[in-house]
């Protein structure tokens, strides 16, 4: 088994040294090559590991490879977990991580660095599946900031671009915040448990359920809700959560294939997923899991909002990511994680397609991603066209359709749920799903019909791209929308997570949800006649009628609500707030550190101060030792005679 | 080889080598650069054979050499390392190799530059082996000549400001360091660093004392608020002398606190602890964000340089005050073991930074970070170093940089939550100076001219790069080696801190 899960980690890693370091060697297509078969060896094994653990039953794999070191009884190991939530995560990554690398050799065709992006795509489907394979935090966290480098030098991929290296130092520096508080927590993790190992961990967890301690302050706070909320500020940084979001968008600077690769399928659920491995903790703070329903209701609706108002139109797409990472950050909330599971796995897909359509698009309009000058390309590429509305019947939730199981059990799973904050969820993801509507109509409507807006020498060159980029499309089109109906029923209400997630008896919304599903055919009946379902019909009726019949109602509108487009084209002004208030602080803060306190106080006063000091002595001092004889015969006299006075008188 | 006095050897023959090397012919400076470049690897090759030969079971001191010196006084020569000299001192030798090939197209009087190095590298691995006070003074102030010279004379254009602070500031602090060291002879009637472990002080005897060593070792390392020397010094310093600087003089005070200050003052350690761990989480924070503002690369590495030996002096006393607490004996190994590594880290990442500077220096003739620019577009290769120690520097997981900050960030969260919280700014500091750093001068379009006529690293450069490289991700991927090496001796070291010599 070692060598099995030691071959899929490792094959990627393979493709991207040799890809990477020996790119003049190898050519191009050396490297599209070496990379994509390892790749290949690596999720053709995955979904034969996943085939393995799902219906042969291998038993859970939990071992470790090596020591990393040993301080005192501490020890800190490499090592894998392989359990159903690990294989579900490695085939989707491999999969996706397969498709796009596909992909690739269409949409970095002409590119110079065409070599060192396979090496770095490579370089993350090996970092991922460290991170997703760990069986401890080390390694957890180990994975969590190398996916973090490669998404930092894949956003800035583009180097000579002033806008690529700016978003991709923001992306880097804003999940270091993140990553600081999941440092604290991992810190505190080794503190209270004596270990990083998960499964001792997780063992010892219900011991300190009810622990108190004043780490923070007088007042005692509850051990585990303190390390899940420290734990879960790195999610939130890695899976853009409000108010560590605003690297995601930024992000869209990469080229198009990671944008789906890493900053939709993958990376960025590594949050949902690391709470999701958690459960075991999370289940145990109350109050961390009303923080994390409400961040994620604040995300998935607020961000939603944003991408109403983008033109760009792979920025539709990335708050659209935002929005749906807030539906699973909702669910682990409402401890419903194998929803959030399962919506990640079906947002893999769909959201994986959407942006490679996008990117197909992209390529067709000579990199023009401005959706105001596009407009009927159904007749130019039909294949990016057919998978787009796939894609988007999947993210709108559609019954059928792969979303609309993920999305509609978060929905009701979050109504279920009685902890503090799920109300306000419940109706934010409701409202988020007309929202949801609304924007992916709206790309789909002004990008592939309509009138066409490009110019003419655009238009003359329009034509469907490449198979390399359309079959990838299409491999994907098809979980997104089979998938749901497939696996819908093990995953969030049979066994499949048996023994991986746990979730306490009280909290259980989805067993309570279990009760009324009988069959995939109820579930969608079900869906037909539920407010979700006539939300979506609202968005798609109303994006219907005015980006089809009514073009310049969308402008009128836009004007009678100007103050709100405003405020959501500014982001709700939370880019300035980082940008000119954050780092302007750290600057200025600086600066008055280093001219004060270096310069004016230590080297000022006390150092060169001392110096003069030291030389003002000198010179006073100097005086009395002019060298004139008399001077000293004259001084000796008065001494002679001061003493002659003391011992006289 | 076992029989051979391995250290003497490892000491004098970069001294002697450095003696022939000064009085080569001025013409023969093909000849300086080779004898140089070969001594160099002959004491790398014998510190191997330290490594070979060395117990790391055992906590004595090992390779041990007495003999009389000046019998007078009762100073004698001894020698000996345990597991925390020996990987310093590993370290050392192997940066000393790179730092003669980072000098080798020094034109001016390149025989006495060599030379001055090679005395250096024998005062520098004598401080590891210094077993007896006096010897350890010696070498420690030995030191300061060659680095002198170094500055003085293939420095920058503000060099003699430089060299003078660098000098007064360093002598300043270890004049404190002479009167303790007298006062302990004195009263122990020898130089031994055994007798001085086992002698009973009062703890105002040893606050006293731990302040002398205090204010030696923190110029040294060098601490906020005596820190000011360091950027000038790297700012006027050659390459070559900045990396010995950075590499490995700035460990000398860290090792300065594990030899002296917490076996010799132990009491005075846990009572001044709460000072030393301000300081340092000044230094991570204050320093840091000072970083981030510098225009100047050299300084701006001079800055992330004190802010990283933040970590040593932080994992070496943050939990003094919990020694005699059997919950947090695992975490105090931690800590201490984390101050180590981040020694030997810093030596490998922080040498890479500033061989990269000089790279670039080379071509350019400017530190300033805006005239550079898209640098990127025309050096790959170098490009690909700059990013990798750039994230060493930042503490990224699978480089060195990461490993001490991590153990000395776990162990900080057992002696409090907020002290935790404060070492930890540095993931986000840390990041925002070498990034933003990396970003000015390797990205972006090149607007100035003459970087577009950059050439790519050749094969001297590379070699250098790529063993620093090796190391770094060596270390970070697989620590333990490190770490065994040094088990015992820090085990040894915290009983040492944690036994009371009141009473």
């Amino acid at each position: 088994m070692t060598a099995l899960y030691l071959s899929i980690v490792l094959a990627p890693l393979f493709g991207a040294v040799i890809a990477g370091l020996f790119r003049n060697w190898i050519g191009r297509g050396g490297a599209h090559w070496v990379t994509i078969v390892s790749v290949a060896v690596s999720a053709g094994l995955s979904l034969y590991a996943l085939y393995g653990h799902v219906v042969l039953d291998w038993p859970v794999y939990n071992e470790n490879l090596y020591t990393w070191l040993v301080a005192g009884n501490y020890g800190f190991h490499i090592g894998f977990l392989v359990d159903h939530l690990t294989v579900l995560m490695m085939s989707v990554v491999t999969f996706v991580s397969l498709m796009v690398h596909i992909y690739t050799i269409g949409y970095m065709h002409d590119d110079p660095g065409y070599q060192r992006f396979f090496s770095y795509i490579s370089l993350f489907t090996f970092s991922m599946l460290v991170l997703v394979m760990a069986n401890n935090f080390l390694q957890l966290f180990v994975g969590w900031e190398a996916v973090g480098l490669v998404s930092y030098l894949l956003i800035g991929f583009w180097f000579k671009r002033e806008t690529a290296v700016t978003a991709n130092m923001k992306a880097f520096l804003v999940n270091r915040v993140g990553d600081f508080g999941f440092l604290l927590g991992i810190a505190g993790v080794l503190m209270v448990f004596g270990s990083l190992d998960y499964a001792t961990v997780f063992a010892a967890a219900p011991a300190h359920a009810t622990e108190t301690v004043t780490w923070v302050g007088s007042q005692p706070w509850s051990v585990m809700t303190i390390l899940c909320l420290l734990l879960f500020v790195g999610a939130m940084g890695k899976s853009a959560q409000v108010p560590l979001h605003v690297w995601l968008p930024d992000s869209m600077e990469g080229p198009t294939p990671i944008s789906a690769l890493i900053h939709a399928a993958t990376m960025v659920t590594a949050g949902i997923f690391m709470v999701a491995r958690m459960s075991p903790l999370y289940e145990l703070s109350e109050t961390a899991l009303s923080f994390i329903l409400v961040i994620g209701a604040i995300t998935a609706l607020f961000m939603g909002l944003v991408g109403l108002v983008q033109n760009d139109i792979k920025r539709v797409v990335a708050y659209s990511t935002l929005s749906q990472l807030g539906y699973m950050t909702v669910a682990l909330g409402a401890s419903a994680y194998s929803a959030a599971i399962f919506h990640l796995m079906t947002h893999a897909f769909f959201k994986a397609l959407l942006f490679l359509a996008a990117g197909s698009v992209i390529i067709a309009m000579h990199h023009e991603q401005d959706m105001r000058k596009m407009g009927g390309l159904r007749k130019y590429m039909p294949w990016t066209f057919l998978t787009a509305w796939v894609g988007t019947l999947a993210l709108t939730g559609m019954p059928g359709f792969s979303g609309f199981f993920s999305k509609d059990a978060i929905i009701e799973a979050v109504h279920h749920a009685d902890r503090a904050g799920s109300d306000f969820a419940y109706w934010s993801v409701l409202l988020g799903v007309l929202i949801t509507a609304l924007y992916s109509f709206r790309m789909i409507y002004l990008t592939f019909h309509g009138q066409e807006r490009m110019d003419e020498k655009t238009r003359s060159h329009l034509h469907e791209s490449p198979w390399v980029v359309t079959l990838p499309l299409v491999v994907l089109a098809i979980p997104s929308v089979v998938i749901g109906w497939l696996t819908f029923e093990p995953i969030l209400f049979g066994d499949f997570f048996d023994g991986v997630i746990f979730v306490q008896p009280a909290h259980d919304v989805l067993a309570r949800m279990g009760e009324d599903v009988h069959g995939g055919l109820s579930f969608v009946l079900h869906g037909l006649t539920g407010a979700p379902f006539y939300l979506a019909l609202t968005g798609f009726a109303v994006a219907s009628w005015v980006y089809l019949k009514q073009p310049e109602l969308a402008e009128r509108m836009a004007r009678l609500f100007a103050p709100l487009v405003s405020l959501l084209e500014r982001k709700y002004f939370m880019d300035d707030l980082y940008m000119k208030v954050l780092a302007g602080l750290g600057r200025v803060s600086g600066t008055a550190l280093w001219k004060a306190g270096d310069q004016t106080v230590i080297d000022g006063l006390l150092v060169n101060g001392s110096a003069k000091t030291v030389g003002f002595m000198a010179g006073v001092l100097r005086h009395l030792q002019t060298g004139r004889i008399y001077h000293y015969v004259f001084a000796m006299l008065a001494g002679v005679v001061v003493l002659a006075a003391h011992f006289l008188f | 080889m076992n029989n051979w006095p391995l250290l003497s050897l490892l000491i004098w023959l970069p001294m002697v080598g450095g003696m022939v090397v000064m009085f080569l012919r001025e013409e023969r400076q093909a000849l300086a650069r080779w004898v140089s470049l070969l001594v160099t690897l002959v004491v790398f090759l014998l510190s191997l054979q330290l490594w070979l030969g060395f117990d790391n079971q055992s906590s004595a001191m090992q390779f041990v050499e007495q003999a009389q010196w000046v019998p007078a006084i009762h100073a004698r020569y001894h020698l000996g390392i345990d597991g925390i000299a020996l990987p310093l001192i590993l370290m050392t030798t192997l940066v000393m190799v790179l730092v003669v090939l980072a000098g080798w197209h020094v034109s001016q009087r390149i025989e006495q530059f060599m030379a001055a190095f090679l005395l250096l590298e024998g005062f520098m691995i004598g401080v590891f082996c210094a077993l007896d006070a006096l010897l350890f003074y010696v070498f420690f102030e030995g030191m300061l000549i060659p680095m002198f010279l170094i500055i003085g004379i293939w420095g920058g254009p503000n060099r003699v400001y430089a060299t003078l602070k660098f000098f007064l500031y360093t002598f300043f602090g270890s004049v404190f360091m002479l009167i303790g060291l007298i006062y302990l002879y004195l009263k122990t009637g020898s130089w031994a660093l055994a007798d001085w472990y086992a002698q009973p002080l009062s703890l105002n005897e040893q606050i006293w004392l731990f302040l002398g060593f205090l204010l030696a070792f923190a110029v040294k390392i060098p601490m906020w608020p005596v820190h000011t020397w360091l950027p000038d010094a790297h700012v006027e310093a050659p390459t070559a002398g900045s990396v010995v600087l950075a590499a490995v003089m700035l460990k000398i005070g860290g090792f300065g606190f594990i030899r002296f200050s917490l076996p010799v003052t132990p009491d005075a350690s846990q009572e001044l602890a709460w000072l030393m761990i301000a300081l340092s989480l000044v230094a991570v924070v204050y320093v840091g964000l000072v970083a981030l503002v510098q225009a100047d690369m050299k300084k701006l590495i001079a800055y992330s340089s004190i802010s990283h030996m933040g970590f040593v002096t932080l994992g070496l006393f943050v939990l003094l005050g919990a020694l005699a607490d059997p919950a947090r004996q695992d975490a105090i190994k931690l800590a201490m073991d984390g101050a180590v590594v981040q020694m030997i880290s810093h030596g490998f990442v922080s040498a890479a930074m500033f061989l990269g500077v000089g790279v670039l220096y080379d071509r350019m003739h400017t530190r300033m970070i805006k005239d550079y620019g898209g640098v990127a577009q025309v050096m790959p290769w170098f490009t690909l170093f700059a990013v990798f120690f750039a994230m060493a520097n930042s503490g990224l997981p699978g480089t060195s940089g990461f490993v001490g900050e991590f153990m000395v960030i776990l162990a900080s969260f057992q002696a409090g939550f907020w002290l935790a919280f404060l070492a930890a700014t540095t993931l986000i500091l840390g990041a925002a100076y070498t990034l933003w750093m990396v970003k000015r001068v390797m990205f972006g379009e090149i607007h100035n001219p003459e970087v577009k006529k950059l050439e790519d690293i050749g094969s001297r450069e590379a070699a250098m790069l790529t063993v620093l490289a090796v190391l770094v991700l060596a270390i970070g991927v697989w620590p333990e080696p490190l770490l065994d090496m040094m088990n015992i001796s820090v085990t040894h070291l915290i009983e040492l801190a944690a036994r009371s010599k009141l009473g």
